[in-house]
């Protein structure tokens, strides 16, 4: 079974971010279906993990919850990614996760970019502040991101909807040729003769 | 089962005062903790190393050489011994004077120190700090054991025809073990020299120590020094214990509230559910540490870290004495279901005996791995028979 994650910072309840979340998993499990690949959805709405990543931040004691959603990004084979924009950027919490978040989880696992924001003039944060920091964590961009502004949410015609169908069906196609290391229990060993040796 | 305390020797206000205590104040204290350790029945007083404030212990074998003269069955060793900063001839000579002064009631844990700047102002680069571990131990367990040292590596001054004084106690080097938190390349050191690991247990989850314990474990094995439940596993903890559990937390609190590292972040209660502190009666603290042996399996070391965060020296000497309470209980909960063939961990006395059994069963083995011996004695006119010493 394949293994979709969504990480969603939103923090209203409900929140667009969650919503744009749910539509992105929606497409992209039915475009991987149409591919003949059944998947599954995990939610992480990181609002809920907002106090054990304050904790960790401060100590670096990962709470179980968190320890939980990192087993959950380390084991997916594909990511859903939703932050809001607060003052120009992606959110506090969002950079929190993925600051917390191990060395190497993101590294070759596709993802899919999507932000939500009051109006479509924040739209390019997703290329100025998230593509960065993607790309930094060495993940596997998808090509089509979504950005919903509020108006967005009332647009006749189903735009929405379409950016939502392309931009899930090239994930899809990220997700189907991507083969992202999958977290286990085990740590590496580097034999101690290559230590040594200054390997 | 080695018993004892562990200390990281900070300089930090009470906070239910504002009292700091003076620098002077913590180094004698450190004195007086260690003495009543022995006094209460404890086997081990370890000490850390730093170089920056809030920590006093820059020089752990002049207050470990000074506790040494006023102590008699105390084991003497160090949490940790900064490998990377400091140069393994220095540690080397440091050490083997404390040997001797201690009658072999030393042995040392390796560690690298996580503190940035300390790295650059002895010259090092803290991006380095693996292989400096792993260069400068390769030079010291050789400085230890070989009489003639010809050594080259990255890190250092080229050694040419280097012999270190004074030579080891009996000719028998201090157990070494490696300290680390996170890092499976320590693990697979100890492993690769069965030499001890000690996991510190004290800010993560039990389930991070039991896996890094695992591994070393595993890798003791495959390297050959025998099955992995015979490995020396030791572990850090801690606890706050008066007689009546709420009389402890409400105490305690204050201090881990504020306390350097884990303080401003989860509550008393998280960290109490998510790490191995205990804060609570002496019952409580006994079956939470007897509880340990659960996830990593028998082990050969427990030290505990009671003196830290600001806590009066008065307190901490009240939390030895029920400490000294529960040792007979604790080390009976040790005992039970632990197989005969789980070794005890090394000290100076049984890695003579190993050593001189070694001799007896290969003596023309010991004299070839030990050529320049010979030599060195026309040399120094040193006998190449340990001298003989009432233990």
């Amino acid at each position: 079974m394949t293994k979709l994650v969504v990480i969603t910072a939103g923090t209203g309840n409900p929140s667009s971010s969650r919503l744009l979340g749910e539509r992105l998993a929606d497409a992209s499990v039915a475009a991987l279906r149409d591919a003949g690949v059944p998947a599954e959805v995990t939610h992480i709405e990181l609002r809920t993990l907002a106090v054990e990543l304050a904790n960790h931040l401060a100590t670096r004691l990962p709470g179980a919850g968190l320890r939980g959603a990192f087993d959950e990004v380390c084991a997916a084979d594909g990511v859903i990614t939703v932050t809001p924009v607060f003052n120009g950027s992606y959110s506090g919490l969002f950079k929190l996760f993925f600051d917390a978040l191990d060395e190497g989880a993101m590294k070759g696992r596709p993802v899919l970019l999507a932000a939500t924001g009051g109006t479509a003039r924040h739209s390019l944060v997703i290329e100025h502040a998230m593509l960065p920091l993607f790309y930094y964590l060495k993940a596997l961009v998808a090509t089509h991101p979504v950005f919903a502004a509020t108006k967005d949410w009332g647009t006749e015609g189903g735009k929405l909807e379409k950016r939502i169908r392309r931009a899930a069906e090239a994930f899809a196609q990220l997700v189907l040729g991507a083969n992202p290391a999958k977290g286990d229990d085990d740590f590496e060993v580097v034999d101690f003769a290559d230590l040594l040796g200054g390997g | 089962m080695q018993l004892g305390l562990f200390s990281v020797g900070d300089v930090t206000p009470d906070p239910t005062t504002g009292r700091v205590p003076s620098e002077h104040e913590r180094i004698k204290a450190a004195v007086t903790i260690a003495k009543k350790a022995e006094e209460i029945g404890l086997d081990v007083f370890a000490l850390g190393e730093h170089h920056n404030p809030p920590f006093h212990p820059s020089s752990p074998t002049t207050l470990l050489g000074f506790i040494a003269a006023q102590t008699s069955t105390l084991i003497l060793s160090t949490a940790t011994t900064l490998i990377t900063t400091n140069d393994p001839v220095k540690i080397a000579e440091d050490y083997s004077v404390l040997q001797h002064l201690a009658d072999g009631r030393v042995d040392l844990m390796m560690g690298r120190g996580n503190t940035g700047p300390v790295y650059p102002w002895f010259g090092r680069d803290i991006r380095d700090g693996i292989p400096l571990a792993i260069e400068n131990y390769a030079l010291l367990r050789k400085l230890w054991r070989e009489e003639v040292v010809n050594a080259e590596g990255k890190f250092r001054t080229p050694l040419q025809g280097f012999t270190l004084v004074p030579r080891p106690l009996d000719g028998v080097p201090p157990f070494v073990w490696h300290g680390s938190i996170r890092s499976p390349e320590i693990a697979e050191q100890a492993a690769y020299y069965g030499d001890g690991f000690f996991h510190n247990n004290i800010f993560w989850n039990m389930s991070h120590t039991k896996r890094m314990v695992n591994l070393y474990r595993r890798r003791f094995e495959h390297h050959g020094h025998g099955l992995a439940d015979t490995a020396i596993v030791g572990l850090g903890g801690q606890f706050f214990m008066r007689r009546n559990s709420q009389d402890a937390i409400n105490e305690f609190r204050p201090y881990f509230d504020v306390a350097p590292v884990y303080g401003y972040g989860p509550s008393l209660e998280e960290f109490m559910a998510e790490t191995p502190l205990t804060v609570g009666s002496p019952q409580e603290v006994l079956e939470r540490t007897l509880s340990f042996t659960k996830e990593v399996g028998h082990y050969q070391r427990q030290l505990f870290l009671l003196d830290h965060a600001g806590l009066p020296l008065k307190t901490v000497l009240e939390q030895l004495d029920l400490l000294g309470e529960i040792l007979p209980e604790l080390r009976k909960g040790y005992t039970e279901g632990r197989p005969a063939h789980i070794p005890d961990a090394p000290t100076h006395a049984s890695l003579v005996a190993a050593a001189r059994l070694h001799e007896a069963e290969s003596p023309v083995a010991v004299a070839e791995q030990l050529p320049s011996r010979a030599i060195l004695d026309t040399v120094t006119g040193r006998s190449p028979e340990p001298a003989d010493r009432s233990l």
